[in-house]
């Protein structure tokens, strides 16, 4: 009796808690099936002799998707293959966004440093045919700069004022019209906002393209990022410092401009170094209203200029193999700026973050 | 020391002469404020203004449709264009710029919140960040240099098994400059653009409804569609809102990538089609006083358009403020 008991497998006795003692592929499973599809995908694109890699990439994927559901069916469950299809799928999206923007950057890079050195910095297009090599992007770069920070100059009070305004002062219908149309303001394509100044500023008043056109545009486009950043760090600094310092009696606008403010400069730079990064690469106002030129011009508020993107979009048009060159080159140089005062800008948001004390 | 005994007798006097420097600043600040904010909604109006007067100016002397003509002549005698197939551009590349852009960048965005190993999650965040900031114009010359020739492939491929669809069929051997060439480009860049919107609502989730969800045995995947994406829906719709306005409203990428025609055609991967910004873009050079007001009006409709796709997110988000603020 009690022999008979004693071998009874005990596992039969009483019900299983579920996922614990469920059995489970093991760990190296999902890298063998992927080792197997990925064997498949070669394997079909050799013997069908396709050209294209992402084909043979495909194949790879769908058998590593429908193999990893299979088995895991098998061996765990429908509930657990869902979740690692899920997992696949995660992990592929992952993949496929990586593939362009790696190879965005990796061509960037080495097309652009081919021709990119000293001279190239240092010399305009004056006096070059458009297929001979040589020639450079500071006409470009001088342009880019003047006119960016002209629109900085104009968008900046502005967009800092009006942040001001909605956070400390705005109440009623006016401050929502305003929240409402800077947010609407943020959507407005760049080419809707050269084709406004070209509208007014060109073709009602009759004055002439120039590097300050583009960059009343620019201002257009940058000051609703200012306003959005800028208001979002006004509303982190805590109301107790406000109160305490109106209850020493310090006038409102003081407050503001010692207390209020110097507490969130960090963020606000942030965020206005990130809107000059981002309208620095604006080709298309630049289009409509500098026009482009390939010579050096040093006055903004006179004649037509340069500028980086469109020196790219130029080059590109042109089309031979030395312009090409070129534009990678310069557009290496526009990444580079941009990149530079984004790093810039997270800079000053570590070094100027309010410290845990 | 020094500046305690100096300080000393100014009280008495000062609080007076503070009040009104302070009530004058007051005023001033105030109205340099509210000044500011209302210089904001004067250029809104006048872009709206400006915009719709000088294409008043063109579609007044218009010969055809300028809704509905494939055409855009406006040097011509008479002066014939219309907005047809720029619309029809626009739309299909935003469409299929959507279609590719929204679960990729839901997948990244989950990637990021819920899947990736924690040392990896944080940079990725950042790399997407500076994706976001890489200018149009770059997009643009990898897209015309880069991508064109490598789509070829995959335009054969799928010409020759989807060509039965009609929208897939290849008719000529052109390079791949379409429509659906944009399309993918446009996904490209609008991809950072949707996925850090989608993060931040992902990474607001709250962990009790997560943790209840692992906690009654659901799997990784159970947790994300029962807790995640539910309360991530309206910041998804958002989100894609947003870059539809991006994807809408580009310019120079569209401009390298397409070989723009004024034909009407249903086949995507053939080169041909147009948008308003690319056209914009193209046309202005060549174009005298009169085909740019031309221009304008086009650029005219795709304001309005971008204003009624944001201004749609913009309630959406609302919306789901007054919600949360609400429950909470």
């Amino acid at each position: 009796m009690s022999n008979a008991l004693m071998n009874r497998p005990p596992v039969d006795d009483r019900p299983q808690p579920p996922s614990f003692s469920k059995r489970r592929l093991p760990r190296w499973a999902p890298a063998a099936i992927a080792l197997v599809s990925v064997a498949a995908g070669c394997g079909a694109g050799l013997l069908a002799g396709w050209q294209s890699r992402v084909q043979w990439g495909l194949i790879a994927a769908l058998v590593f998707v429908a193999g990893t559901y299979l088995v895991t069916t098998v061996v765990e469950g429908k509930r657990q293959a869902k979740d690692r299809i899920a997992t696949s799928l995660v992990w592929v999206c992952f993949v496929l966004a990586i593939v362009p923007l790696a190879s965005l950057a990796w061509t960037t890079v080495t097309r652009g440093l081919r021709v990119l050195d000293g001279y190239f910095l240092s010399h305009s297009m004056a006096g070059l045919q458009n297929d001979e090599p040589g020639g450079g992007v500071y006409h470009a770069i001088i342009g880019t700069l003047e006119q960016v920070g002209l629109a900085t100059l104009m968008a900046v009070p502005i967009g800092l004022l009006t942040a001001v305004y909605l956070v400390e002062y705005g109440r009623g219908r006016l401050a929502k019209a305003v929240t409402f149309f800077v947010d609407v303001m943020t959507g407005i394509p760049s080419i809707v906002a050269g084709l406004f100044i070209l509208s007014t500023w060109v073709l009602t008043f009759g004055m002439g393209f120039s590097g300050f056109a583009g960059s009343m545009a620019l201002a257009i486009l940058m000051m609703p990022v200012v306003v959005r950043s800028t208001e979002e760090m006004l509303k982190l600094v805590p109301d107790e410092l406000r109160e305490a310092s109106l209850a020493l009696g310090v006038p409102k606008w003081r407050t503001i401009l010692k207390v209020v403010l110097p507490t969130a400069v960090g963020g606000i730079a942030t965020g206005v170094m990130l809107a000059v990064a981002r309208i620095t690469g604006e080709t298309a106002p630049v289009l409509l209203l500098v026009s482009g030129s390939m010579f050096i011009n040093n006055d903004p508020f006179n004649d037509v200029q340069s500028s980086l993107p469109l020196y790219v979009f130029e080059q590109y048009a042109v089309g031979t193999p030395a312009a090409v060159d070129r534009a990678w080159a310069a557009a290496l140089v526009l990444i580079a700026i941009v990149m530079l005062l984004n790093l810039l800008a997270r800079g000053i948001a570590r070094w100027k973050a309010p410290k845990a004390r | 020391m020094d500046t305690p005994t100096s300080k000393a007798p100014a009280p008495p006097e000062a609080p007076q002469g503070r009040r009104t420097t302070g009530k004058a600043g007051d005023r001033v600040f105030l109205g340099l404020s509210r000044g500011s904010g209302i210089v904001l909604l004067v250029i809104m109006a006048a872009i709206a203004a400006f915009l719709a007067y000088r294409a008043s100016l063109a579609i007044s002397k218009d010969q055809a449709n300028f809704l509905t003509a494939f055409a855009w002549n406006p040097q011509g005698n008479p002066p014939e264009f219309g907005i047809a197939i720029l619309a029809y551009g626009t739309v299909v590349s935003s469409i299929i710029a959507m279609a590719v852009a929204v679960p990729v960048a839901i997948g990244i965005a989950l990637f990021v919140s819920h899947y990736a190993p924690r040392k990896l999650a944080a940079p990725m965040a950042y790399v997407i960040d500076l994706l976001a900031a890489v200018p149009s114009i770059v997009y643009g010359l990898w897209g015309a240099l880069v991508l064109v020739p490598y789509l070829a492939g995959l335009n054969q491929w799928l010409d020759e098994y989807l060509g039965w669809t009609y929208i897939f069929d290849k008719t000529g051997s052109g390079p791949a400059r379409s429509l659906f060439t944009v399309g993918l480009l446009l996904a490209v860049m609008i991809l950072p653009v949707i996925t850090n919107v989608i993060r931040e609502v992902f990474l607001q989730v709250p962990r009790m409804h997560e943790e209840a969800a692992l906690a009654l045995g659901a799997t990784r995947w159970e947790v994300i569609r029962m807790s995640v994406l539910p309360f991530g829906r309206s910041g998804i719709i958002s989100a894609s809102m947003l870059g539809l306005g991006r994807a809408l409203g580009e310019t120079m990428a569209v401009a390298t990538v397409l070989s723009p025609s004024f034909v009407f055609s249903g086949h995507l991967l053939d080169p041909g089609g147009g948008t308003f910004a690319q056209n914009i873009a193209a046309k202005f050079n060549e174009a005298d006083a009169f085909g740019r007001d031309a221009l304008i009006a086009s650029g005219l409709v795709l304001f309005v358009i971008t204003l009624l796709v944001n201004g749609a997110a913009r309630l959406i988000i609302a919306r789901r403020k007054e919600y949360s603020g609400a429950a909470a």
